[in-house]
């Protein structure tokens, strides 16, 4: 080996190196990453929020607990995807809109770990509950940025055209800290929720600030009573990064559909006839927004974001809101298929991941879904097929 | 601190005068080249430079490496980095007892540590008293870590990750050796200062005894009055190679504060193995595996785990040994590290799955010596790494280049 083949395979090297580097995922393969037409600045803001919601860790030194679910909100959100029952919330203490009878006892969530040298709470004895699965925080900005007009449209609490389905919103009272959007609809006093199983939380700064307080045992500004001692405490997170987490949610984008191939197509007109769009409405538009990457856009949640009767099977007896506790919010279909890789190579699926499979989650339907679950059953094995390939591809 | 200080200072002030000495009167000391040299012997085993019949010896060597790593299509480009400059000063201030430090810059100035400053007492061959800062004996590579006795350009990731190398506490204790004929056999004892609750409480999120290094207040008071115990037994032949066995344990809470009872003690173990071996082809092969138990309440988080272990095998092969670039007996070497960690090992509750939180590497790579105590690396590196729950792995690997020596 002489001296020119060796610098000459140093230069190679270097110009060369990121050919031997593992290549990116194609777009469609991740749910993490921005919506496309940031600015500058929004870029660094997105970036400040990327690294407090996935690299921030909450530990007894920085404010963590006492009481807690976990220990970050990346532990919930791996890859800002679904959750695993490792981090699976349980809620408790509300079988009406009457309002939750164990706040007392630590309601409405229960804060199963401790640090050391504390003890967790339980579930009170005779207190209903229902665990929730941390849902994808994927194109959670759209939804935000959906219009009260829009949802309202497909309201129809009494069934007025027969099919059997009555989307009713989720009316809550909002948090003192929470503005109303702009060209909201209320209804005595009360805005529709749309977030959360039961659409019991109105936007992403109430998700954000209840989430770092009830499953890190964080307060901030927006949420100061900890959850231990019910006292107030001073902020242990800054409102600069609950507000910087805010915007990284609201400026995720929203899962790409990864093919359409024809038995997908086919899939997805199944998907149509058989009545599952009543409830998983494939299109919405944003209204106006301040970032214009969000504003007035057309997207794909596959969901009406109102609150649906799905039947004794998946009445837990608990909820949240004005909902009953056999009424579920739709939940957003898309970004379905890849939830296998934040739940580790599996489905956890419905609001507590008892379903395994998609075929399961869609048997476990009832109360207004009841026909449409009928419609499913009658399919073919290749017909099914076809809609579960759509379904994972969204 | 005030040591290191008092070191810095000694240095500086050293400076002029040896700028005035003649240089041919510096000489190397020798080294022990007999097969029986055991890794606890490593601290003593490096060049030292000794001025005419002055008693104290210097050393140090240094190492500095060119990187460029991608993770799933992202990278951070090209990074230069000065991994470490660690500078020894060893005295004999008797036939039988003698000083030796280690003091260490860590990427740059980010970490300044003294590594090792202690006085060994000889009272027999089996029978020696260590005292001061003093390397846990876990494992070799925490005792035997110098950079240029390595071919690779990152410490083993077990080693790091794991283990905290390098570890090394306030304490006493016990060392001693016995030959006969071809075996040697070596024994290590200390107590020293330990942990602290960071290992289950860290920016890492996951268990992790390193985070215990952060305590800066190690070197001055235990964290919880109970002493750390490390103990190593090692056997080498000299066709066969050497083998330890090692632990180190204590407890890593605060139980106890002004007489009032705050948690149950909580302790923490390990147990380590090694073994390096040169066979008759000239390979030289060195390993090390680890397991660490850790008394995590229940009532915690399944993120820290109560069990973790991993270790690391290296493969180094001489392919060549003459003068290249008019050093003469310079040796080229193709070597190949394999390593494995698991910082979680256990199943979930909620679901009787197996925690991952575990990486795969391998790294295979080339390395020259131009002599003894120099060597210049080039790795190629490819990890997986999979998360807790066991989402697809992330993918990193890239180029490092650089060099390591002694001066």
């Amino acid at each position: 080996m002489n001296r020119k083949t060796i610098f000459a395979g140093l230069i190679i090297l270097v110009v060369a190196c990121e050919e031997f580097q593992p290549k990116a995922p194609q777009a469609f393969e991740l749910l993490d990453g921005p919506v496309s037409g940031l600015t500058e600045a929004e870029n660094l803001q997105f970036l400040r929020g990327d690294v407090a919601f996935n690299d921030e860790v909450f530990t007894a030194a920085n404010g963590l607990g006492p009481l807690f679910v976990a220990t970050s909100c990346g532990s919930c959100h791996p890859g800002d995807g679904k959750g695993h029952p490792f981090t699976t919330l349980t809620r408790f203490g509300q079988i009406d809109e009457s309002g939750n009878q164990y706040l007392n006892l630590g309601g409405p969530q229960l804060q199963h770990r401790a640090v050391p040298g504390f003890t967790p709470e339980d579930i009170p004895p005779n207190a209903t509950f229902s665990r929730f699965t941390p849902p994808a925080n994927t194109g959670l900005g759209f939804i935000d940025a959906a219009s009260d007009t829009e949802i309202l449209t497909w309201i129809d609490p009494d069934d007025t055209d027969g099919d059997g389905i009555s989307g009713v919103p989720n009316w809550i009272n909002l948090k003192e800290y929470v503005k109303e959007r702009p060209n909201s609809v209320p209804q005595n006093g009360r805005y529709i929720g749309r977030f959360g199983k039961k659409a019991a939380t109105y936007d992403l700064l109430q998700q954000t600030a209840t989430a770092y307080n009830q499953d890190i045992g964080i307060t901030s500004s927006f949420e100061s009573v900890d959850t231990h001692s019910g006292l107030v405490l001073d902020p242990e997170v800054s409102n600069q990064t609950i507000n910087d987490v805010v915007f990284y949610l609201k400026t995720l984008k929203a899962p790409e559909p990864r093919s359409e191939s024809n038995s997908i197509l086919e899939g997805k007109q199944l998907f149509n006839t058989i009545g599952c769009s009543k409830c998983h409405r494939p299109e919405m538009k944003t209204g106006n927004s301040p970032i214009a990457a969000i504003d007035n856009k057309v997207f794909y949640p596959y969901s009406d974001l109102l609150l649906h009767d799905m039947g004794p099977a998946l009445d837990d007896g608990y909820t949240e809101g004005s909902a009953k506790s056999y009424e579920w919010r739709t939940p957003p279909l898309w970004g379905l298929g890849l939830s296998k890789n934040s739940q580790g190579g599996q489905y956890f699926l419905m609001h507590d991941g008892r379903a395994r499979s998609i075929d399961e989650a869609i048997l476990l339907h009832g109360g207004e879904a009841n026909q449409i679950r009928n419609n499913y059953q009658v399919l073919t094995a290749d017909e099914k097929t076809k809609l579960i390939q759509f379904l994972e591809s969204l | 601190m005030k040591i290191s200080l008092l070191i810095v200072v000694t240095l500086v002030m050293c400076s002029p005068t040896t700028a005035q000495v003649d240089s041919t009167l510096f000489k190397r000391t020798q080294q022990d080249t007999s097969k029986l040299l055991l890794n606890m012997d490593a601290v003593y085993n490096r060049p030292f430079l000794s001025v005419s019949k002055l008693p104290v010896a210097v050393g140090g060597y240094v190492e500095a490496n060119w990187q460029h790593l991608g993770t799933d299509g992202v990278s951070e480009g090209h990074q230069f980095q000065m991994k470490r400059l660690t500078l020894f000063i060893a005295s004999t201030i008797s036939r039988r007892i003698k000083f030796l430090s280690e003091l260490e810059f860590e990427d740059g100035t980010k970490e300044i540590n003294i590594e090792f400053a202690s006085i060994d007492f000889e009272f027999h061959p089996l029978l020696n008293f260590r005292g001061g800062i003093v390397m846990n004996p876990i494992g070799a590579f925490n005792q035997n870590h110098d950079g240029p006795k390595w071919e690779f350009i990152d410490r083993p990731i077990s080693a790091t990750q794991l283990l905290p190398a390098t570890w090394s506490n306030v304490g006493f204790g016990l060392y001693g050796k016995l030959y006969k004929n071809n075996w040697v056999y070596a024994y290590e004892t200390y107590l020293t200062n330990g942990f602290d609750d960071q290992i289950i409480s860290n920016s890492e999120n996951k268990t992790f005894l390193p985070a215990s290094k952060l305590n800066q207040d190690r070197f001055e008071e235990s964290f919880n009055g109970v002493p750390l115990l490390t103990a190593k037994v090692a056997i080498r032949n000299k066709k066969f190679g050497e083998v330890g066995l090692s632990y180190m344990g204590g407890v890593y809470n605060k139980f106890l504060e002004d007489g009032l009872v705050l948690d149950e003690k909580r302790r923490h173990r390990t147990w380590a193995i090694d073994f390096n071996t040169i066979l008759p082809s000239g390979t030289y092969m060195t390993t090390e595996w680890t397991v660490t138990r850790v008394d995590v309440p229940s009532t915690y988080i399944q993120q820290y785990g109560n069990k973790q272990w991993g270790g690391f095998f290296d493969v180094v092969q001489p392919v060549l040994r003459k003068n290249i670039f008019g050093f003469e007996r310079s040796v080229l070497n193709a070597v190949c590290r394999f390593e494995y960690v698991d910082w979680n090992a256990g199943d979930f509750i909620e679901t009787g799955d197996n925690i991952r939180e575990d990486i795969v590497s391998v790294v295979p790579g080339i390395s020259w010596r131009p002599n003894a105590q120099t060597v210049i690396r080039l790795n190629y590196r490819y990890n997986w790494q999979t998360d807790l729950l066991g989402n697809p792995p992330s993918k990193t690997s890239g180029f490092q280049f650089g060099f390591s020596s002694y001066f």
